[in-house]
């Protein structure tokens, strides 16, 4: 009997290692009502970089950071602000690495700019071939 | 020109190589800085974290004097390991307020009890907002607001013992 109720016990013992005794915010696990907004606010999420872990985008992570971060997300587009503002409100405090959406920032450029190069240099190369073959 | 043409993957290769190679060995940097350092606190008021100290609103962390703003959480490990130091800033004559960031005022308190208070004023950041407007990142830092409620300073992590001449430093900086 005492084996049973001691077994009991066990199972309300929260575990010591649990991040934070708080539950999560409203919204960090729950959808928005409004389907549209739901898509937009989950748009938004899958490109905001977790700040704990490190790889992860705040829709992926279970950190409870990015729980407060989603909650946050989906309240201010509840609350009818856009997507684009809620991001370079995040990227005025962390830099441009809380943002997994590449910019048109100066230091892109090269990396914009490569697919063209290359094509071109491509272009360039078929083209000597075949005035080679011609030739032949 | 043909000749040279040849060598050009080689060249290639071995610039790649250098580029991993030197990625391989630079120390890994991960800490996220806020971009707030140097323009005043974002506006606050949050509610009383602790039973036995004030609530805290950004009005108040601009007195003319510097100030110590301290992030932490009584869940947080490594702020347990910084009180004693948090301590020692508070003995050299510094102002130390703080937020409690996904915190409960029963643990506050308890933790508080535990560690010691060396805190003025406490507010409770239950939803991390106060810490997102803040730039911050993680618990524990330490944000030095100088004397007009300007962000002076971010310390990232907790304080080391041997930390405690610098913020002291910074302190004096900001003044």
């Amino acid at each position: 009997m005492r084996l049973i109720l001691l077994f009991l016990l066990m199972l309300f013992v929260t575990p010591l290692s649990a991040q934070t005794a708080l539950p999560p915010a409203p919204y960090a696990d729950r959808q928005i009502a409004d389907p549209a907004l739901e898509r937009k606010a989950k748009a938004l999420m899958e490109t905001i970089r977790c700040l704990t872990c490190q790889s992860q985008s705040i829709a992926d992570s279970g950190a409870s950071m990015a729980g407060d971060m989603r909650s946050q997300i989906r309240e201010r587009i509840m609350a009818g602000e856009q997507p684009e503002a809620i991001r370079s409100w995040l990227i005025a405090r962390y830099g441009d690495w809380v943002s997994y959406e590449p910019t048109a920032a100066p230091i892109l450029w090269p990396l914009w700019a490569a697919p063209v190069l290359l094509l071109g240099l491509g272009l360039m190369l078929l083209r000597g071939r075949i005035k080679q073959r011609k030739r032949a | 020109m043909r000749r040279l043409l040849i060598w050009l993957p080689l060249a290639l290769f071995l610039g790649f190589i250098g580029l991993f190679a030197s990625g391989l060995f630079k120390p890994d940097d991960r800490v996220i800085h806020s971009r707030l350092v140097g323009q005043p606190l974002p506006v606050f008021s949050l509610p009383a974290a602790a039973s036995d100290r004030p609530a805290l609103s950004s009005g108040q962390l601009a007195t003319g004097k510097p100030r110590l703003l301290n992030i932490f959480a009584s869940w947080c490990v490594p702020c347990a390991a910084e009180a004693p130091q948090l301590e020692a800033l508070q003995k050299a004559g510094a102002q130390i307020d703080a937020i409690a960031i996904r915190d409960a005022r029963p643990d506050v308190d308890a933790f508080l009890k535990r560690y010691g208070n060396p805190y003025a004023r406490i507010g409770l950041d239950a939803r991390s907002a106060v810490q997102m407007a803040l730039g911050s990142s993680g618990v524990p830092e330490t944000f030095v607001i100088d004397g007009k409620g300007r962000i002076a300073h971010q310390h990232i992590g907790d304080i080391r013992a041997d930390d405690v001449p610098m913020i002291l430093e910074k302190l004096r900086a900001a003044q």
